[in-house]
């Protein structure tokens, strides 16, 4: 199977009484030619590189311009001692989606899903969820099959770069891959989890990618952490019954042309949006020449 | 398709899969095609790794990649203190090229007894790169493979031993390619390959006559 529609995995699913995470393990075990063994060896791997670079992470190093560094810890340090406002799993999402983005800039080591800028997203609903006992490792490896075969059908007719589509290929698929593995975890059906999709994708329909400088610092780490807010928000809607008016396919379409629209001064080129502004040109300024 | 594992991976020290994952596995490339320590190397950047480069760590990562480190390796940060201890003389210059992919590096690197290289290849995204030139000629592989590059004498034949070496040893090529300046002159051959070529294969091949190097890029493991 090519994984190239949302609904072609539904049908696939649908026709082989199969789970959606294990459409997209046969994908691969076919496109690969492994075993369901190796495969999910390989996942697991993905996954304690995931926990790892959030379970060590300590807040203590500074990314190349200095502006990123520290806000997971400070996170983390709040929601242990005060009454948050988004309650304990919420509150560990933005931490975790912080503690990743950070690492990702401070190169430290990530998983890029599916992206280096957008690899808080993943981790950030899964790792609270691992940690307080509602999921373990299987269920997290399944979990990132889920999310692997949305973000390879958004790749094959969209795009899963901010150099070709903006934040919203970006940010925007990794939202969309957190929101549908969520709603699968908790035993939403393949059209809740269509559902959960473009309902996320929508949200962040036409975000640019403005980086200042240039680098995956600002506004990028923070930004995983509302790709990673609205994954749970469209999960939760998606299990309520909310429904998405809009076909989850014809969703991903709108986001590709959306991409291929965007001027390019929002496409990672760093010369529009935020890297734009008076503060994004002086750190630009500031940055040159280091060769 | 897109294989699952573009989408969730490469497992990377951060920021940027193309400026710094990439730059890793262009470093690593340079290594191997030298088929010797590198010594002294020479990194020329162009487009967007110049103009951005240092803020991605992309010229830490290029160094990790000469000192033989993948893209995972936590020591990557250090690489420029790393290479300073392993006796690696690096300098960067920026150069601007015409036609090239904005994500660009030429390295000439030697190992300090002989053996030089100038490879120029582009990170094409994802972490993925593209070799674009060996030593000025033009070539395009990417290191999905196993890759054996061979220099040999322009002489008719020579591309059936090789093959012909491969075959006994086992080994079944993916792709293949050969180019030449000039006929008579010196030939190179960038043979892809399914499997891993042992030591054996690639003495082999290297002890043919009219053959002048043969040098080996083992790809990361699947």
């Amino acid at each position: 199977m090519a994984l190239d529609s949302m609904q072609e995995i539904f049908d696939a699913a649908e026709a082989g009484g199969r789970e959606f995470w294990e459409v997209v393990l046969d994908t691969d075990m076919e496109e690969r030619s492994v075993t369901a063994e190796a495969s999910m060896e390989k996942m697991r791997i993905a996954w304690r590189a995931m926990l790892e670079a959030v379970d060590t992470y300590r807040g203590d190093r500074l990314s190349a311009s200095g502006l990123v560094g520290g806000d997971g810890k400070k996170m983390r340090n709040y929601a242990a001692e005060m009454n948050t406002l988004s309650g304990p799993y919420l509150a560990a999402v933005i931490a975790s989606a912080l503690c990743t983005g950070e690492s990702n800039a401070c190169m430290r080591r990530i998983v890029a899903a599916p992206t280096a800028g957008a690899s808080g997203v993943l981790p950030a609903v899964l790792i609270p969820l691992y940690h307080r006992g509602d999921i373990d490792e299987d269920a997290a490896v399944r979990g990132l099959y889920v999310a692997a075969g949305i973000g390879a059908v958004v790749g094959s007719r969209a795009c899963i770069s901010g150099a070709s589509g903006g934040c919203q290929a970006e940010i925007g698929t990794a939202s969309a891959m957190a929101a549908g593995t969520l709603t699968a975890l908790r035993g939403g059906s393949c059209q809740q989890i269509g559902h959960a999709v473009a309902m996320a994708l929508k949200n962040l329909l036409g975000l640019v990618c403005d980086p200042v400088a240039g680098l995956v610092e600002v506004p990028c780490v923070k930004r995983n952490v509302v790709g990673a807010v609205n994954a749970v928000s469209c999960a939760d809607m998606a299990l309520a019954g909310v429904e998405s008016r809009v076909p989850v396919d014809q969703v991903i379409d709108c986001m590709g042309e959306v991409g291929r629209k965007m001027s390019e001064e929002f496409r990672e080129t760093a010369l529009g949006g935020l890297a734009d502004s008076p503060f994004g040109r002086e750190v630009k300024e500031r940055m040159k020449n280091r060769v | 398709m897109l294989d699952i594992f573009d989408i969730l991976g490469p497992i990377m020290v951060g920021p940027s899969s193309s400026h710094t994952a990439g730059a890793v596995r262009i470093g690593n490339m340079a290594r191997s095609l030298l088929g010797g320590e590198p010594k002294t190397a020479n990194i020329g950047l162009h487009g967007s790794f110049a103009e951005t480069g240092p803020g991605h760590g992309t010229d830490r990562a290029l160094v990790a990649g000469l000192l033989g480190m993948r893209p995972d390796d936590l020591r990557i940060p250090r690489s420029f203190e790393l290479a300073e201890k392993e006796g690696l003389e690096v300098s960067f210059r920026k150069v601007e090229l015409k036609e090239a992919h904005p994500n660009t590096a030429v390295l000439r690197v030697s190992d300090g007894s002989g053996r030089t290289l100038e490879l120029q290849a582009a990170s094409t995204g994802g972490g993925r790169i593209r070799v674009d030139a060996l030593d000025g000629i033009h070539v395009n592989f990417t290191g999905s493979f196993n890759t054996l590059i061979i220099r040999s004498v322009d002489v008719p034949g020579k591309l059936a031993e090789v093959t012909w070496i491969l075959e006994h040893g086992n080994v079944n090529i993916a792709n293949m390619n050969l180019w030449r300046a000039k006929r008579g002159g010196s030939v190179l051959m960038v043979i892809e390959t399914d499997e891993k070529v042992s030591p054996k294969v690639r003495t082999l091949i290297g002890e043919l006559e009219d053959v002048t190097g043969v040098t080996y890029y083992e790809r990361e493991d699947a």
